[in-house]
């Protein structure tokens, strides 16, 4: 048996992240510890140089497989993997200054983020079960280690191990999934799996539907949607801030690029039936979220509860199967990315300075201690909100109008009215901020990376409430959608 | 004859006294990494039986990965429950109570 | 193809009773006048000097978690050595990529001193 040499040339960010990745390990080991900003400095080069590699690979029409047709390279992979850079770029950001101030190692946190992006580039290049599985682990196995980074921490290793048990047994239920697809089709190659369930009327075989619930069940729990989210609220509570970063941005777009592989690459054929699990989810998240969150005083919990909420949303763009659906739902994906490094940037920053940041009420009186970061605050929660004109006013239009182009307009109707109530809780955040007496008066200071961290994604979300078109087209076009 | 359906019931079942025993164990940690393994072996299981009667190679590598995989997740498991030990002094499940709201 | 597994069925009840008879006639026949000394365990004569179910020193599970990992990346390595011939040097290469990421791996965790045993 001959190999055939595949084409190493598409898989160059993957490899140069690996290469990065080891290198940084060891360079870290060695360096003595007034120099540990190197780390943070090549760990920021080697997302800066995978996302120049990444983005001349764009413009390819269609997809390339290599490696036997385990490793796929569309728009869609290249996008996502962009985005994937950016939040994590991001979350290293905040986590230069905050680390040291923790006992947290200072270059295990940069190193395994670094693997764990690695492992989401992989995830949404997979075009083989195999692939995918081992990309997932890569993915979530680095993350489970960095919820727990601050060893002499309760909380944090509380928060890893139910991190830990859950991430477990979804990774067993969606294996359990796969290994039931693959008895059913004969195959791991996902668009072999799409066409031998085109080609044959197996589409109502009960082995393919049960396969097809585990292993939505399985990418729900990683996505962190009722009805398996029980793990969201804890981990965000528990984990240090610059994690919460990585795992509640990175790590849901990565889950994201999971669902379009399995569910729009390999199980298109099968979308009447994984439409209803999805309203079902999307349904509860969204009550669930909105209405949890109205209740809590921990605001990395309500965060938390949120998040749920929007992953509901979320899911309904894929719930309308068509590629309207899918490009908003990414949209949508995307700017909560955006939102959420903006909310827990405020967090990080204000845990920087030294300032409580656990409850809500201590964000009171914001704007007196630094006017600039309450404004930003005030985006991001807007945005969340749905108010017009940030962004996530779009984000949630596009969705609904997606809806209600495949007639599911009590859908959106739902959505709608989770909305309304959800906006509660984002406004009383700016109600306190704004026109409460703060505590402690004492203006907030942080340094300058920060500061031009926290703005862009505050006036990123303003400008891309504005003037979206060059996103949303660009998130329709990879799924080959023609814009409204 | 022993035919695909008895692996698939013994997977399913192998599967299910794993979940189950996530669910209902309230006392030790360390058995509930030996549930989250019985899991990923029903999955091997399944995954031999398929591949045996499917005589196809793929599924018979994967049950390698997973096999290897489940080793460096077991042991993150086994450093986060070092973890959890040296700082709270037990290990039970119930004790995990400090977050929730 | 089920007979074949008939003797198995065979031994294997043949086990059971030459594994319970013993114990069940020992329960029934044997005369039993438990008393303190008896139910306590033996310990060469002496009192017992504590609880025979100590915890484990917590360096024994660092072990091994180490060994767990290196362990089960070996069983790449049968496969890899059996079919060297045919997958020819871009599998030789394959599986080095493998061991260099593996041997990353293993420095950091004796540089960070994982391996010392105080």
């Amino acid at each position: 048996m001959n190999f055939e040499i595949p084409n190493f040339a598409l898989a160059l960010p993957e490899i140069f992240v690996l290469t990065m990745a080891c290198a940084i390990l060891l360079i870290d080991l060695f360096i003595p510890k007034h120099a540990k900003t190197l780390t943070y400095l090549l760990a920021q080069i080697t997302l800066l140089g995978a996302a120049i590699l990444t983005f001349q690979q764009y413009g390819h029409p269609g997809s390339v497989t290599t490696f036997n047709g385990m490793f796929v390279l569309n728009n869609l992979a290249i996008v996502l993997k962009l985005f994937i850079y950016l939040s994590a770029f991001a979350s290293f950001l905040y986590a230069r200054s905050y680390l040291p101030k923790t006992k947290i190692p200072y270059g295990e946190y940069f190193v395994l983020g670094l693997f764990s992006v690695l492992g989401m580039m992989v995830i949404v290049s997979a075009h083989n079960f195999i692939v995918l599985f081992l990309g997932l682990e890569l993915f979530s196995l680095p993350i489970y280690a960095m919820v727990a980074l601050r060893r002499d921490e309760g909380i944090c290793v509380e928060a890893a191990i139910k991190y830990f048990v859950t991430g477990a047994i979804a990774t067993g239920t969606l294996l359990y999934g796969l290994s039931m697809l693959y008895g059913a089709t004969g195959s791991m190659d996902i668009t072999r799996v799409s066409e031998v369930i085109m080609q044959s009327s197996l589409s109502d075989e009960l082995i393919l539907v049960f396969g097809l619930v585990f292993a939505v069940v399985g990418m729900v729990f990683k996505l962190g949607a009722v009805p398996f989210h029980m793990w969201v609220p804890d981990v965000y509570e528990g984990a240090p801030t610059p994690v919460v970063l990585f795992l509640g941005t990175t790590a849901k777009i990565a889950a994201l690029g999971l669902l379009f592989r399995l569910l729009v690459d390999g199980l298109q054929p099968l979308s009447v039936q994984w439409q209803d699990l999805l309203i079902i989810v999307a349904v509860l998240s969204m009550a669930l979220g909105n209405l949890a969150a109205i209740v809590q005083s921990n605001i990395k919990r309500m965060l938390a509860y949120s998040s749920i909420a929007h992953m509901g949303y979320m899911a309904l763009g894929l719930v309308t199967a068509t590629p309207q659906g899918y490009g908003a739902a990414l949209f949508y994906m995307i700017t909560y990315a955006i939102m959420t490094l903006g909310a827990f940037g405020v967090v990080a920053i204000m845990n920087n300075a030294g300032c409580e940041a656990s409850k809500v009420s201590d964000l009171r009186g914001l704007n007196s201690r630094n006017p600039w970061l309450a404004l930003m605050m005030l985006l991001v929660m807007f945005s969340m909100a749905g108010i017009p004109p940030i962004v996530g006013f779009m984000a949630k239009l596009s969705i609904l109008e997606a809806l209600i182009g495949v007639h599911l307009v009590w859908l959106a109707a739902i959505a709608l009215f989770f909305a309304v109530i959800g906006a509660y809780y984002y406004i009383r955040v700016v109600k306190v901020m704004y026109f409460e007496e703060p505590e402690d008066a004492t203006p907030i200071k942080y340094p300058v990376d920060m500061q031009i961290a926290i703005s862009l994604s505050g006036v990123g979300l303003l400008v891309l409430g504005i003037v979206p078109g060059a996103l949303f087209t660009l998130c329709q076009a990879v799924f080959g959608a023609t814009p409204y | 004859m022993i035919l695909l359906t008895h692996y698939l019931i013994l997977s399913a079942l192998l599967f299910v006294i794993g979940v189950g025993g996530i669910m209902i164990n309230r006392r030790n940690l360390v058995v509930l990494l030996m549930c989250i393994e019985l899991m990923l072996l029903a999955v091997n299981t399944n995954l031999v039986a398929f591949s045996h009667y499917l005589n196809d190679l793929n599924g018979e590598v994967l049950v390698f990965f997973i096999l290897t995989v489940a080793a460096a997740e077991s042991a993150i498991g086994l450093a986060l429950i070092v973890a959890l030990y040296r700082n709270r002094g037990t290990i039970e499940v119930d004790k995990l109570d400090s977050l929730k709201g | 193809m089920l007979q074949n597994y008939l003797p198995i069925l065979i031994f294997i009840a043949i086990a059971i009773v030459i594994s319970v008879v013993p114990l069940l006639a020992g329960l029934i026949l044997g005369p039993r006048r438990p008393d303190v000394a008896k139910n306590s365990p033996y310990e060469c004569g002496f009192e017992a000097f504590s609880d025979a179910r100590m915890p484990f020193d917590v360096r024994f599970y660092l072990v091994a978690i180490l060994f767990i990992i290196f362990d089960l990346e070996t069983a790449f390595l049968f496969p890899w050595a059996v079919s060297l011939r045919e997958i020819g040097s871009f599998g030789f290469y394959a599986m080095m990529v493998f061991l260099g990421i593996l041997i990353v791996g293993f420095i950091y965790e004796w540089k960070r001193g994982a391996l010392e045993w105080e």
